[in-house]
């Protein structure tokens, strides 16, 4: 895989980190307990294109939300949080 | 007919025209008591051990594809109970025992061959940590040994001991531990579970969980409905998928795990042997191959395949522990499906849904479970209560903060 | 030179003689020459035996699919097993071996196993070896083991050289062919970086424009995502040995070309058994005939272009067996022109001959047999295209009925197919012919895995009905060629034999790398001493020079103790600790990881990340903190210092630097996005050493320069200031602690930690100063009793530490609900206390479980373990330990129990601070 850093250009996929599925929002004030269980533990793991966080560590250190299928591991789009 | 050197050396005589098929073509019913969901390792051994143990009635296997086509088909072969936490540890020993006596309970030959397992380690702290995982097994009545560089190394002469970036200290070692066929695991529980009545039911692709009243009562498939009075999910690879046909959402992330063979080798790795600082591990099958492999790909996926950064990443591994792998050549590499967990480790449950249960959340360690997985899973449908051995392994577990965290890595399922 | 070397013709060299050898023996080639071609020229046709049956066997290909010509190359370290002579080039003094023979290649011991080749049916080890269980570890596995696998590793480290690059190019053509170089300069044409790779030896075309970059001899093996592609270059005789390239490309043409499959029949795996197309190589790039008289079978016509290339040789046809039910006008047309008769709806039944060919016998249309003396067969049953790379990726392949093959299914993104491996002018007039009938003899399928036409009909009589179960059971393509001239036709037999078609039986997964690659090359540098890239601390000359001994780190290397003549680890350790509590010592404190962190939300993002509060830190102090994960279980600790309104330095553990760093970075880019913030990683800047002991004021005051006080009045414990030393030298000063004495750290830009530690050891020298290593600095460590490594393991939380005054409830920050969770604080929970051993002198271990005393030693007893242990000076052996409900037992006795270092002793639970518990000594 290559991804398109903003700021660097095209990179190899070992300059990267993967995360976690951008879709979860961190729960905010007078969030319920199973708010914050499905924000840290649950993920909908879709066969389908999903927005993702990756980390550019060998790199700018920028954080990207990538559209990508992981299926196909095509990545439709890198755009920044 | 049984399997044995002399019905062999009988059907030798005749050309083997006499062997029937390892298991039968079923063709579904339109009802059972107990539907499993996923004809590899997890729901062959649940079905064998369902019609063995319990009186569950009439068992049906649903198979998407091809039988052993999952995880069980793709993985490296090691079976280790070398465990450090309390919910592990006994769960993992059932599965060690269960393979010791697999093949004559079976009639099966799956190669289980009990070569030890040497995690290698580098340094004082992993060394101690070790020790500690080495004393957890102790007590749980496991087999443990702690190795120094000299014991190591007379055992085994060819790690790099001299010029190694992180040098070479000793081992924790599990001499139970080894290696079993793989794909001869699922078939030879195919065969048993045929043989006890179970029907397998191959290209038969579950497509959707009929539930009224909160209660389950049976699937759609590729080959029509079928009524079930309890239904077992365990398929690896596809859990998040399946679980959401009957709308639950899990706790867990697919990932692709890539794995190596090299071309067939006279016998020179005896063992199987990890590396402490890197991701390698490696053992040789009985063709000859050197099968070996590293870490996950680290990103979410569902294809079958990974890329080339884990590829180097898992033969510098290799040639950083044991020099003498350069000139061996890499024959084939192949990819599967891990559903990772956010802790690490597996989920064998009941369901809020009434008689659905679920057996999942292996990581990459769902080979090694095989027996015990099945084992248990079986107890739990057919008790409607979890096996003392699997009883950590509960959904609420994440939602409880009662973690089985081994290496400490936290919520995030491609660290585990 | 033998009667097999043609007069004329070849793309050798016949000026160069090569002296090489093959068991031994010598022999003489050209250059230009592969191994097999020379061998071939030589008359010698028998180069191994067989996996399982240790049959005979000889040349098959002339190219990288040969499943039978493998041999070990080399001597030593150097010897390379399984290699393909077909792919080796001659070189000067070449020396191979037959493999997998005992004792020699003619006569092997195990070809007994053809007898008993009933008994080994595919799959026969599945059902029997099951009685004595005891015996398949000891007895029967050995023996499989053993007469398993085809050649020997040296097993000595490789000596070799090897190395990665990456290439990036517009256009990248995989196979330098008619069509690909056609594409390759069209491609040049529009301007573009065009990269032509080919696996074999070719010279680079001429007139190539600039922009096309040949490499020869480099196998592209595999596709991966994003356009990616790998390759291998062997650079024959050189060093380094191969090279990994790893190129990337903006579009990939693949252009491979097909590959033959050969007829199936009995003893179809005798020396002399080749594929047409490769007799056809021999002579026309090596000409070298590999026999005298030669029985083509064949039934397409692409295959016919032999005769009339036979002919023009002068060698031998014994035949031409068209299995077509009627033989096509060229056949007729070019056996007449070459005197050979054709037997048209003819079947090859079977080999003949002990350790090579000596005959054929075929069934002729009218049904009668003949046996045709000859001393080679070559078969063609027409063409695969080859499409392993694409069929790599995800799709399937396609059959197509008109060619009688596979063609490439959906294609990666960005990539061509073109050619033959698209399935383009193959495969002319062709009627298929999978096999000759299951006739008694071995008809081989695989022939490198002796998998043959009744293993995979058993295997279907067995229920092994989809083909990748069928390859699983049989071993079907699973060999080193990948069963490149196997799978196809086994598909087809497969097919018969459940009466299905060839598309419903399916393919095999084509599965990387297209060509075994060697893992020394995957590998590259990174072995030995360069496996991973060291770090080395600012002081490390310094260190050195001081005679410390160093201690990997992570990726630091770090001066674990320095050792003075006669002192092993614990007695140097020891003597530090001594000096740091009596005196001063130095010691390097680089490796924690440092982030610098300014902004006006600077102190608003430390609230956000830290449990406990920020706002109020006045400038030029320090604070420790604790960090916790989203899941509420510790992530780090470390202290931060603000050296300004909106000016912040974080230290973080050596371990979790990086980790703290991403982590930091999500908080600051996507969850408070808002907060003005930035962060970068000041690690490598500054070079920070800790001053530790009752004399490190009055060291420091030496080399501070005026005005700055380091008195404990303007400088007191928890200060931070930035300051000038030795004279302008800029630095900053932080009064911390992991001792337990008056300590400081101080920072100065890194180039100057030598010279920092040097003038630290002038200043102090008066006082006794020495520096100190990582072992001291753990003994310190854990007499306070701070969590460090083995307590921040990711499984423990601030209780467990003892840290839980720390959770600020007046805010919200990282892990706080989380944490919450009754589980998370239950004080049944593991939790920190110190350890002294009863006795007062047996050393105590970290990875020791505790039990309660007087109880059977088994996991239901457990109660915790000992996280870090160490050799007080001053206190004789101390530990750390989690002990179930640790805090409310301080006095209690405990069992540390440590069964796989043979340790078993009694010790009383104390306070993890066992020194200066109140402080005073930091204070000073």
């Amino acid at each position: 895989m290559r991804i398109a850093c903003p700021y660097c250009g095209p990179r190899g996929l070992e300059e990267f980190l993967y995360t976690q599925d951008a879709s979860v929002t961190r729960p905010g004030a007078g969030a319920t307990g199973q708010d914050w269980v499905d924000y840290v533990y649950i993920r909908e793991n879709t066969k389908a294109p999903r927005k993702e966080f990756w980390y550019h560590s060998a790199g700018c250190h920028a954080w990207l939300i990538l559209t990508r299928d992981v299926v196909t591991h095509e990545i439709m789009a890198v755009d920044l949080p | 007919m049984r399997y044995s050197a002399l019905s062999l050396l009988a059907q030798a005589l005749r050309g083997h025209t006499g062997w029937k098929p390892a298991w039968r073509k079923a063709m579904p019913a339109p009802g059972y008591d107990v539907v499993i969901i996923g004809g590899g390792g997890g729901g062959l051994s649940t079905a064998y051990h369902l019609a063995r143990h319990h009186h569950a009635g009439r068992i049906a296997v649903l198979e998407k594809g091809w039988l052993g086509n999952g995880s069980i088909g793709r993985n490296t072969t090691i079976i280790r109970s070398n465990y450090l936490l309390p919910g592990n540890v006994p769960f993992y020993e059932l599965a060690m025992k269960l393979w010791e006596g697999l093949e004559q309970e079976i009639n099966y030959n799956a190669m289980v061959s009990q070569r030890g397992i040497f995690n290698i380690y580098h340094n004082d702290a992993q060394r101690d940590s070790y020790a500690r995982r080495g004393n957890a097994m102790r007590l749980h009545g496991v087999d443990a040994e702690l190795l120094n560089r000299e014991q190591l190394r007379r055992e085994i002469p060819y790690l790099d001991y001299e010029n190694a970036r992180f040098p070479i200290q000793g081992a924790l070692v599990q001499r139970r531990a080894g290696t079993a066929r793989h794909d001869a695991v699922a078939w030879g529980y195919a065969r048993a579970a045929d043989r006890l009545g179970v029907d397998i039911i191959e290209n038969c692709e579950v497509t959707g969980i009929d539930i009224e009243n909160g209660a389950v009562t049976g699937v759609q498939t590729a080959r029509g409905a079928i009524k079930a009075g309890k239904v077992g999910i365990a398929v690896a690879g596809a859990s998040s998928l399946v679980a959401a046909m009957a709308g639950l959402r899990l706790p867990i992330e697919s990932h692709a795990l890539q794995a190596f063979v090299s071309e067939g080798l006279k016998p020179l790795i005896d063992n199987v042997i990890t590396f402490g600082a890197g991701h390698f591990y490696i053992s040789q099958s009985d063709k000859g191959g050197l099968v070996f492999g590293g870490d996950i790909e680290g990103y979410n996926s569902y294809a079958a395949r990974g890329n080339l950064p884990t590829v180097e990443d898992v033969c510098e591994g290799g040639m950083a522990l044991m020099p003498m792998l350069g000139r061996a050549r890499l024959l084939r590499s192949w990819g599967g499906i891990m559903d990772m967990t956010m802790d690490g480790s597996p989920i064998i449950d009941k369901t809020p849904v009434k008689n659905l249960f679920f057996n999942g959340g292996w990581c990459y360690g769902g080979f090694k479970a095989t027996p015990a997985s099945g084992y248990c899973f079986a107890h739990l449908i057919a008790r409607e209560e979890p096996h003392p051995v699997a009883a950590a392994y509960r959904l609420d577990r994440f939602a409880e903060g009662k973690l089985i965290d081994e290496k400490g890595a936290g919520a995030q399922p491609n660290l585990h | 030179m033998s009667g097999y070397r043609l007069p004329t013709g070849g793309h050798i060299n016949r000026n160069i003689a090569i002296p090489f050898s093959f068991d031994g023996k010598a022999y003489t080639g050209f250059a230009g020459d592969t191994l097999a071609s020379a061998l071939l020229a030589n008359g010698v046709k028998l180069v191994g035996r067989s996996f399982k049956y240790h049959r005979p066997r000889g040349i098959f290909t002339a190219g990288s699919e040969e499943p039978s010509a493998l041999v070990e190359l080399g001597q030593g370290a150097c010897r390379e097993p399984n290699t393909r002579a077909t792919m080796v080039e001659l070189f000067n003094g070449l020396e191979a071996s037959s493999q997998n023979r005992f004792p020699s290649l003619k006569y092997d011991a195990l070809a007994i196993n053809n007898l008993f080749s009933p008994l080994l049916a595919a799959g026969f080890y599945y059902k029997t070896f099951m009685w004595p269980a005891k015996f398949w570890e000891r007895v029967y596995e050995p023996l499989i083991r053993r007469a398993a696998g085809l050649g020997r590793n040296a097993g000595l480290p490789d000596p070799d050289f090897y190395e990665k690059t990456t290439e990036f190019c517009d256009v990248l053509v995989v196979g330098a062919g008619t069509d690909g170089l056609a594409v390759a300069r069209a491609a040049a044409a529009q301007n573009g970086r065009v990269i032509v790779c080919d696996e074999y030896p070719a010279p680079s075309p001429p007139d190539l424009p600039a922009n096309v970059t040949f490499l020869p001899r480099t196998t592209v093996f595999a596709i991966y995502d994003g356009g990616t592609y790998a390759a291998l270059t062997h650079l024959p005789n050189a060093s380094p040995r191969q090279r990994l390239v790893r190129v990337v490309a903006g579009r990939g043409i693949i252009a491979t070309g097909a590959l033959e499959r050969p007829l199936v029949f009995a003893n179809n795996d005798l020396p002399g058994v080749m594929l047409a197309g490769a007799v056809a190589d021999y002579i026309i790039r090596y000409a070298v005939s590999p026999g005298r008289n030669i029985l083509l079978a064949l039934n397409n016509d692409d295959s016919a272009v032999l005769i009339p290339l036979l002919a023009a040789a002068n060698i031998g046809i014994a035949g031409i067996v068209d299995t077509r039910r009627k033989s096509s006008d060229l056949v007729y047309r070019l056996a007449r022109e070459a005197d050979a008769s054709v037997f048209a709806g003819a079947t090859i039944l079977a080999a003949q001959g002990r350790l090579g060919v000596k005959s054929a016998v075929i069934k002729q249309h009218n049904g009668t047999m003949l046996r045709l003396p000859c001393d080679t067969i070559a078969t063609s049953g027409g063409f695969n295209p080859n499409i392993a790379l694409t069929a790599q990726f995800d799709a399937k392949p396609v059959w197509n009925e008109t060619i009688c093959a596979f063609t490439a299914g959906m294609l990666p993104p960005c990539a061509r197919i073109i050619g033959k491996a698209a399935g383009q002018g193959i495969n002319a007039g062709i009627e298929p012919h999978w096999h000759s009938g299951f006739s008694p003899g071995k008809s081989f399928v695989d022939l490198q895995n002796d998998v043959t036409v009744k293993d995979i009909k058993l295997a279907s009589q067995e229920g092994f009905c989809a083909v990748e179960q069928v390859k699983r059971y049989t071993t079907l393509g699973m060999a080193a060629d990948q069963g490149k001239t196997a799978n196809v036709n086994a598909l087809a037999i497969l097919a018969e034999a459940r009466g299905i078609s060839i598309p419903e039986a399916g393919t095999t997964r084509f599965r990387p790398p297209y060509t075994p690659v060697s893992i020394g090359a995957l590998a590259g540098a990174h072995k030995g001493k360069h496996f991973k890239p060291v770090r080395l601390a600012p002081t490390h000359e310094f260190s050195q020079a001081q005679g410390a001994v160093a201690v990997e780190s992570g990726l630091w290397l770090r001066a674990q103790y320095y050792p003075r003549a006669g002192e092993g680890w614990l007695a140097a350790a020891t003597r530090e600790v001594n000096t740091v509590r009596n005196a001063v010592g130095i010691c390097d404190v680089t490796t924690l990881g440092k982030i610098d962190i300014q902004g006006p939300d600077a102190a608003k993002f430390l609230e956000c990340v830290y449990t406990n509060s920020w706002a109020s830190l006045p400038i030029g102090r320090v604070r420790y903190g604790l960090m916790l994960r989203e899941d509420g279980f510790v992530m780090d600790d470390g202290t931060t210092a603000r050296l300004g309104p909106e000016h912040f330095v974080m230290t973080t553990t050596t371990a979790n630097a990086a980790k703290v760093m991403q982590h930091l970075e999500f908080c600051a880019q996507v969850l408070w996005k808002h907060l003005e913030v930035s962060l970068i990683s000041v690690t490598d800047q500054w070079a920070q050493i800790a001053v530790a002991g009752p004399k490190s004021r009055a060291t420091l005051a030496k080399i501070v320069d005026d005005p700055f006080d380091v008195s404990n009045d303007s400088c007191p414990y928890m200060a931070c200031a930035g300051l000038t030393i030795c004279g302008g030298t800029p630095a900053r000063l932080f009064r911390l602690s992991f001792s337990g004495e008056l300590a400081y750290e101080i920072a100065v830009p890194a180039r100057y930690g030598n010279a920092l530690a040097e003038k630290l050891m002038q200043a102090g020298a008066e006082f006794g100063i020495a520096p100190y290593g990582t072992e001291a600095l753990g003994i310190m460590r854990i007499e306070k009793g701070h969590p460090a490594g083995p307590e921040l393991n990711g499984q423990t939380t601030a209780h467990d530490l003892g840290l839980h005054k720390l959770l600020s409830t007046k805010k919200d920050f990282i892990g706080r609900t989380m944490a919450a969770r009754p589980a998370l604080t239950n004080p049944a929970r593991p939790t920190l206390v110190g350890l002294r051993p009863e006795d007062g002198t047996t050393t105590l271990r970290a990875g020791s479980h505790l039990l309660p005393i007087g109880v059977p030693a088994t996991a239901a007893h457990d109660q915790g373990h000992v996280t870090s242990a160490a050799r007080s000076p001053t206190l004789g052996p101390i530990a750390l330990a989690l002990l179930a409900d640790g805090p409310a037992r301080l006095g209690e006795k405990i069992r540390v129990y440590d069964p796989v270092r043979q340790g078993d002793c009694i010790a009383r639970v104390v306070s993890p601070v066992h020194y200066d518990p109140a402080g005073t000594r930091l204070h000073a």
